[in-house]
């Protein structure tokens, strides 16, 4: 007979799995500077490369001279496209259908852009050899307002594909459009408008930003030439579409190619592109027979890989009198700078931009948007959200805001009357997407109880008769968010990369003493993956977290899986891990039959082990199972414990949430100070708790930066502004407010545990409380928009054009 | 971000650090901190092949009190500033002013020569050394000199100091009666959107003396010479602060930058200036 049989709780616990805030098991190593960062990657014999970047937002390249950058000691090679052009290397795809130079090839179109490679024995000579290679440039007139790019006499930035009617997503109807992406009924939403009570109508600008991740992008690229191998380590947030693209594109086999995420510093959607650095350094490998190594300086982080953002959308949205939305319009001109890098699914080159009708339930909508060139830095990934999610929320709750102000109503109330009803889930939105699962209301309502939304009003009245007396020159506002995410793609039926599916995987061995290891097609930048995933297979396959190591990021060893960007880890490798856990369940359930000597039938799972129908005495532990599937003959079934999943979900996961601050603004310094943030997240099944409280810190406080300050700004030459953390919001504890969160749990009804992915919420769900505070503070003095970031001086000018200052 | 070659000096004595600079010229630089210079070479925007450290030099650290007279030596941090208990006592508005310098670990490194000599606009100190009154030692070749802080700033980055000279140590007289420096900033670690200085003396009901100087509202830090003389022998009551508050704002000439256009830091100006005013006076 087995060992007494410890109490369900007490089993249950021991395995840290669902629910459980266990420690971060990552923490230790990152905690004690023992981290394997990119840069931490040495290789006897490496070289280091550095770019010759354009000073120049808009110029032809008339000549490259490296003679003199030649003669610095431990210059070894510099490459330009000229080198490059022999391989087919000059130009590469982008994630989004169109091409990007990875060296200037005859021209630069944003300032920042890689103009020369130098290979260098250290990285001090590297940048000697930058400083000496000698470019001459005919400048040309630069584009930087989007607004522009169509007009009369505009500069023409791609002459490359200047004919070009057709792009990848539809026709061009000029050469510095790059396409126009629909969705929705236009002739319906537009009679709609018409004839509605009330249409409010605003320019909504949410400006571009930079995801900047502590680590900044780079790779070490070694080619073997004895055996052909090429290992490429990189900053990469998708490993196995590298390695695919990678073979596609240099036409070395996939097998001999292996790409390594190390640790990674962040991503946040900014090392999910593919950049020209990454090339160089492959091709350097490949010439000098040497590994090379290329990484960023901040400097270049912010100015050259993938910015965020930068959509203008003008929305009209109409309504009853009473309140009752009809009807959502939107037009967005996206800048999407001097390539189209977007980091899309193949068939959405706006992202999921059409959840804009967010948690409403509105019956008729239209959305059309235009990708155009202008001289900027290419990018236009999902920083911290799925793409272009943050968007689209903070289009809807500013739209929902500015529609109050018209009604006269509280915006609140306008919330509660519009939002989905529990009882419409599955719902099916008016620009296509089916919403799984949603309880808006009970949400909505516990936060504003929370924050005693009532008394707050009273008290901001109060405050305004203050102000109006004299009393005071600090304003009060409430910023309400309630937001609804899409994320998790995808089902390959809609969703790839380039063509590759967006499914997911996990592979699962279990050893023979009853510990186990998995490994997965994601790559955690932070989240804490080997720390949550195996707390899904603990609840799963009954095994102690705290005995399952998880691995990702090693194309050689991993299973094939998209990467990790949009929230959809957990929605779909989340999934894979289940599912993989279960097919070893279902192994183990015959082992423990056989085992115990009755039918597969006549056993039951519990908790970490398989019992004997109606005789709880008789079991068989996880652990034992194990030792028996290896070493022990069992007729019919094959040795080991093995299993790998691939999945892809049925459908997108809609994690939602309700997000209320309270800031106080002092008109005449444009300062502010948030009082109070609650932020309540839906996202189905809570994995662990610690992380998702920690997810929920770190996004609000990436959603403060953004609103409140954070930009990647552009002078009227097209030279940047922000390209440095001087000017680069980052907060810091100071700045950082104390945040009070809070949940409900609405679990996904198609995901296999139910759960639906939450770091990304508080960057979309953040950057409209933040903003919606500042507006609301203005409401009584006819404020309807203004444009983020929020910062000292864009403050005192909207509270300046008010007359609050006379 | 990586600076050129340059050679590397460390002399312990002040004579040798200037016979290094007088030997190289303007190829040679001194470093105090390095919170502006090191940045400024990994740009490659300082060019110079000798980077003379003064670190090693004993003489240019410590703060010495002896009776009214302060003297701070060019290689005292801010934090050995901010960490003066004497110093504390007889110039509070050196540790306030210190306090709103940065971060703690860019005071650790950020020295007050550094930060006075360099002529940077943005730095806090030449500021508060304009309301101090303060006095800058400079030694060279031909040994030393006194310049009057309110002498030293001709335009950002351009100074008195002559190439071949170090600044070697600060002195000033300990001010009596309120003080306050305020400022605005938009981040910790951000120099000033705008930033003001006020020291105030009252005798009975009557200003007796006041000082006002402003921080990175021109391309050099300002004394406000006409708000003084409104402040001097007034009632310090509202119309006095508002006169010199004016006053004040108009001897700003602030830039645009990222902070923000110049009608809105001539706005923060003017704000930081009532509140330094309204502050200095309730302590005086």
């Amino acid at each position: 007979m087995n060992e007494m049989t410890p109490p369900k709780e007490e089993r249950s616990e021991a395995l840290k799995g669902l629910g459980c805030s266990r420690k971060r098991v990552e923490d230790a190593r990152f905690t004690q500077g023992k981290g394997n960062y990119i840069d931490d990657i040495k290789l006897p014999g490496m070289l280091f490369g550095d770019f010759v970047r354009s000073p120049y937002p808009h110029a032809y390249v008339k000549s490259i001279n490296a003679d003199k950058a030649l003669e610095v000691p431990g210059v070894l090679a510099v490459i330009t496209a000229k080198d490059l052009e022999p391989l087919n290397l000059h130009w590469m795809p982008t994630l989004a259908g169109d091409k990007q130079m990875v060296l200037a090839d005859g021209k630069v179109l944003f300032q920042g852009q890689e103009v020369a490679f130098v290979v260098a024995t250290d990285r001090y000579a590297a940048a000697d050899g930058v400083e000496l290679v000698e470019v001459e440039y005919e400048e040309l007139p630069p584009l930087v307002d989007p607004f522009k790019a169509e007009i009369e006499g505009a500069p023409i930035l791609r002459e490359d594909i200047a004919e070009e009617k057709e792009g990848a997503h539809g026709p061009r109807r000029h050469p510095n459009h790059i396409f126009t992406w629909e969705a929705g009924d236009k002739d319906a939403t537009e009679s709609v408008l018409d004839s509605a009570d009330v249409v409010a109508e605003e320019m909504v600008y949410y400006h571009r930003t930079h995801p900047c991740p502590l680590e900044t992008c780079g790779s070490v690229a070694s080619m073997d030439k004895v055996n052909g191998k090429l290992t490429l380590y990189g900053t990469f947030q998708a490993p196995h579409a590298v390695r695919t693209v990678a073979s596609l594109i240099s036409g070395i086999a996939e097998h001999n190619i292996r790409v390594i995420s190390p640790d990674i510093g962040g991503g946040f959607g900014n090392k999910v592109g593919v950049y020209p650095g990454y090339v160089c350094s492959i091709v350097a490998s490949i010439v000098t027979g040497k590994p090379v190594k290329w990484i960023e300086d901040r400097i270049e982080n912010l100015t050259a890989t993938a910015f965020a953002r930068d959509y203008w959308m003008k929305g009209k949205i109409s309504a009853t009198k009473e309140g009752k939305i009809t009807g959502l319009w939107c037009h967005t001109t996206a800048d999407h700078g001097a390539f189209d890098a977007c980091a899309d699914p193949t068939k959405f080159p706006a992202g999921f931009m059409n959840i804009c009708t967010g948690s409403y339930d509105i019956p008729t909508a239209y959305l059309a948007v235009d990708g155009i060139y202008t001289n900027k830095a290419p990018g236009g990934v999902a920083y911290r959200c799925s793409f272009r999610v943050t968007e689209a929320a903070y289009f809807i709750e500013r739209m929902i805001e500015v529609l109050a102000i018209k009604l006269g109503m509280d915006a609140a109330e306008l919330r509660r009357i519009n939002f989905i009803k529990k009882e419409q889930f599955p719902y099916q939105s008016a620009l296509g997407w089916e919403y799984d699962s949603g309880d808006y209301h009970t949400a909505w309502d516990k936060a504003l109880d929370a924050v005693n939304y009532k008394a707050l009003r009273k008290e901001q009245a109060e405050r305004l008769e203050d102000f109006k007396a004299g009393k005071t020159r600090k304003l009060m506002g409430i910023g309400l968010t309630h937001f609804t995410e899409i994320v998790g793609a995808g089902p390959v039926k809609n969703c790839d990369i380039l063509g590759l599916g967006m499914f997911d995987s996990c592979e699962i061995r279990i050893h023979p003493t009853g510990s186990a290891i998995a490994r997965l097609g994601t790559i955690s930048q932070g989240q804490g993956h080997a720390t949550t995933f195996a707390q899904i297979l603990a609840s799963e396959i009954g095994i102690s977290a705290d005995d399952i190591t998880l691995e990702e990021g090693d194309t050689d060893t991993a299973p094939y899986g998209l990467g990790t960007y949009g929230s959809r880890s957990t929605p779909v490798a989340g999934a894979a891990t289940a599912m993989a856990g279960r097919k070893i369940r279902a192994k183990a359930q015959m082992i423990a039959a056989y085992l115990l000597e009755v039918h597969d039938g006549d056993v039951e799972w519990d908790i970490d082990r398989f019992v004997v129908k109606g005789a709880p005495e008789r079991f068989k532990t996880m652990k034992e199972i194990a030792f028996a599937a290896y070493n022990q003959a069992i007729p019919g079934i094959e040795p080991g414990l093995e299993a790998v999943s691939y999945y892809d979900p049925p459908n997108m996961t809609y994690p939602f949430g309700a997000y209320i601050c309270v800031m106080d603004i002092d008109v005449d310094t444009g300062t502010t100070e948030i009082r109070q943030f609650y932020a309540l997240d839906d996202c189905g099944t809570r994995i662990n708790p610690m992380i998702i409280e920690g997810q929920v810190h770190g996004g609000l406080t990436e959603a403060l930066a953004i609103a409140m300050g954070q930009e990647i700004a552009y002078d009227e030459m097209g030279n940047v502004k922000t390209g440095s953390l001087m000017d680069f919001f980052i907060p810091t504890m100071w700045e950082t407010p104390n945040y009070q969160t809070d949940h409900t749990t609405t679990p996904s009804p198609h995901h296999p545990i139910g759960a639906k992915g939450v770091g990304e919420s508080p960057n979309v769900g953040g950057v409209p409380a933040f903003s919606n505070a500042v507006h609301d503070a203005f409401r009584a003095f006819g404020l309807t928009q203004s444009h983020m970031p929020h910062d000292h001086w864009r403050i005192w000018q909207t509270a300046n054009k008010l007359g609050l200052h006379d | 971000m990586i600076p050129a070659a340059f050679e590397y000096h460390r002399p312990d004595s002040i004579d040798d650090a200037i016979k290094i600079i007088s030997e190289h010229g303007d190829e040679a630089r001194v470093i105090a901190g390095g919170h502006s210079l090191i940045p400024m070479m990994k740009l490659r925007m300082a060019d110079l092949s000798h980077l003379v450290d003064l670190q090693q030099i004993a003489e240019l650290k410590g703060i010495i009190i002896e009776g009214q007279s302060v003297t701070i030596g060019a290689m005292t941090t801010q934090h050995e500033l901010i960490a003066d208990e004497g110093l504390a006592k007889v110039a509070p508005i050196m540790t306030e002013a210190a306090l709103q310098i940065a971060d703690p670990q860019v005071r650790y490194m950020g020295t007050i020569g550094g930060n006075v000599a360099n002529g940077d606009p943005g730095n806090d100190m030449p500021g508060l050394m304009q309301l101090l009154d303060a006095n800058y030692t400079l030694a060279g070749p031909n040994g030393t000199r006194t310049v009057k802080a309110r002498d030293f700033y001709e335009a950002a980055y351009f100074t008195a100091r002559e190439e071949e000279e170090i600044l070697t140590s600060i002195t000033f007289n300990s001010p009596v009666g309120g003080y306050a420096y305020e400022k605005q900033k938009r981040k910790i670690g951000d120099y000033a959107t705008a930033a003001a200085g006020v020291l105030i003396t009252k005798d009975g009901g009557t200003c007796s003396h006041a000082s006002v100087a402003l921080t990175n509202l021109a391309d050099t830090p300002i004394y406000c010479e006409e708000a003084v003389s409104i402040l001097t022998g007034s009632d310090l009551g509202a119309e006095a602060i508002e006169a010199a508050t004016i006053a004040a704002v108009n001897a700003s000439d602030p830039g645009e930058d990222n902070r923000g256009p110049i009608e809105f830091k001539k706005h923060a100006a003017k704000i930081v200036i009532r509140r330094a005013l309204e502050r200095a006076i309730e302590r005086a």
